[in-house]
């Protein structure tokens, strides 16, 4: 703390407004079109990936985005087992990975983590998930997907499946989505998991016209909307295994299923999946799932550029 | 009755509940004070039956940016010429540090020796506070 110097960061899927996620999705689709006119964008610039807990998706979408713009990385696959061992504080740990790399990805167990490195970071910090509180980057992956399929981010029914109490990147989403107005939400979950009620508030207070619908049945959302996100049920949530097996299995994508959907309907998840979705949809072509994981990376890389000012 | 002089300069924090006037003392950091000081306590009151007060004198720019979380009932009476010149109620501090601890056990803050806990006013009518790091929300 005590730095004067004014660095931007991104630690709340709500740092930035809607014309800054729209900058960064304008760009993520001029790398697209044309990546070899970005590839040594960040040459000669280091980022530092400091995760505190495993993520191998989230840190190689970063990394692989880094070194797509042509900057290189210094990773710590696991920093738990390294300095915060010895006793090292996170705001220590921060300011030494500072002074070293020009930008900083954090994913850490606590929640808040990320917020304050962000206060004794003089260079960016990017959030890579904070204990069950955020992930902005997969906010930003998932409105940018939703963008490129469906073409606008108003006006569209969204149903969102499975874990709605402790999944972070539903709170997220459905936050920055709130935003943007004329949303409806159809919410399926089992009654244990249900969206929590200071996120709800928060959302029909965000944006006009946005409606919420809870449904502990799968099929009555499919049937309307224009979005499907599936949400993986998490283990580690649970004190009981009991529980967790038997609700596991609640919510399970099947192809039958996917035949009450819009034909222009377009499925997505976060990932890892578990068995939330069966193997055979994948074949459907709307299942995009995979596509979203890496239209991930590219955002990431606008994102990175964005933060660095290069762009 | 114990009597204390009136004061030519400085503050005067009136109306404080009885017991809240050594908190703010010494949350003022009034102990270490190069002015003088009187901490009343116990002081006989129409309105309040018993209430504490605190004389400060000669300084008028002291930070009670955070008197409105320890006692929302103090009145600030600021003095020149041994006048009132300015009586102001106090309010709930929009930005909390050090002062409320995050009860949210996966918060940041419940396992890093670094960094002050700060709490942001949410709701005034509810005096309402969130954690600045994890979101968790408080009522004080």
């Amino acid at each position: 703390m005590g730095d004067d110097v004014k660095v931007q960061h991104f630690i709340d899927s709500l740092d930035f407004s809607t014309e800054e996620y729209n900058a960064l999705f304008s760009l993520a689709n001029k790398i697209i079109a044309s990546p070899t006119e970005y590839q040594s964008l960040c040459s000669g610039r280091l980022m530092a990936t400091l995760f505190y807990e495993p993520s191998t998706r989230t840190r190689l979408s970063f990394e692989a985005a880094m070194m797509r713009l042509g900057g290189q990385v210094l990773s710590v696959a696991n920093s738990a087992t390294s300095s915060a061992v010895k006793g090292e504080t996170l705001a220590d740990t921060i300011r030494t990975a500072a002074g070293y790399a020009d930008i900083i990805v954090l994913r850490h167990p606590k929640e808040g983590a990320a917020r304050l490195a962000s206060l004794y970071a003089p260079v960016p910090v990017i959030n890579g998930g904070d204990g069950a509180r955020e992930h902005p980057t997969q906010t930003l992956t998932d409105m940018f997907t939703i963008q490129t399929y469906e073409g606008r981010l108003d006006n569209l029914t969204i149903a969102l499946c499975g874990d709605l109490k402790y999944g972070r990147t539903i709170h997220s989403l459905i936050k920055a989505l709130a935003r943007r107005g004329k949303t409806r939400f159809f919410l399926i979950s089992p009654e244990e998991l249900r969206l929590p009620e200071h996120v709800k508030e928060e959302v029909l207070d965000g944006g006009a016209g946005v409606e919420i619908q809870e449904t502990t049945r799968m099929e009555k959302g499919l049937r309307e909307a224009d979005v499907l996100y599936m949400t993986r049920i998490q283990k580690e949530r649970f004190f009981n295994e009991e529980d967790y097996i038997k609700l596991r299995d609640t919510y399970i994508l099947t192809p039958e299923k996917m035949a009450l959907a819009k034909e222009r309907m377009i499925v997505m998840h976060p990932l890892p999946r578990v068995t939330e979705i069966t193997g055979e949809v994948d074949k459907d072509k709307r299942a995009v799932y995979f596509q979203q994981a890496r239209l991930g990376m590219f955002v990431r890389m606008a994102l990175i550029a964005y933060l660095l000012e290069v762009v | 009755m114990l009597r204390v002089d009136a004061i030519k300069k400085g503050i005067v924090l009136d109306h404080i509940q009885a017991g809240n006037g050594i908190k703010i003392f010494e949350r003022l950091g009034l102990r270490n004070a190069e002015y003088s000081v009187a901490l009343l306590m116990n002081v006989p009151s129409t309105k309040m039956v018993r209430k504490d007060m605190i004389k400060i004198s000669d300084i008028l720019n002291l930070d009670l940016t955070m008197l409105g979380l320890l006692d929302p009932s103090t009145t600030v009476n600021f003095i020149e010429d041994g006048k009132v010149t300015n009586k102001v109620t106090v309010e709930l501090p929009g930005r909390v540090v050090g002062l409320i601890e995050c009860k949210n056990p996966r918060c940041i803050t419940s396992y890093e020796r670094h960094g002050p806990s700060i709490f942001m006013l949410v709701d005034k009518e509810t005096k309402e506070y969130k954690c600045f790091y994890c979101g968790e929300r408080v009522k004080v």
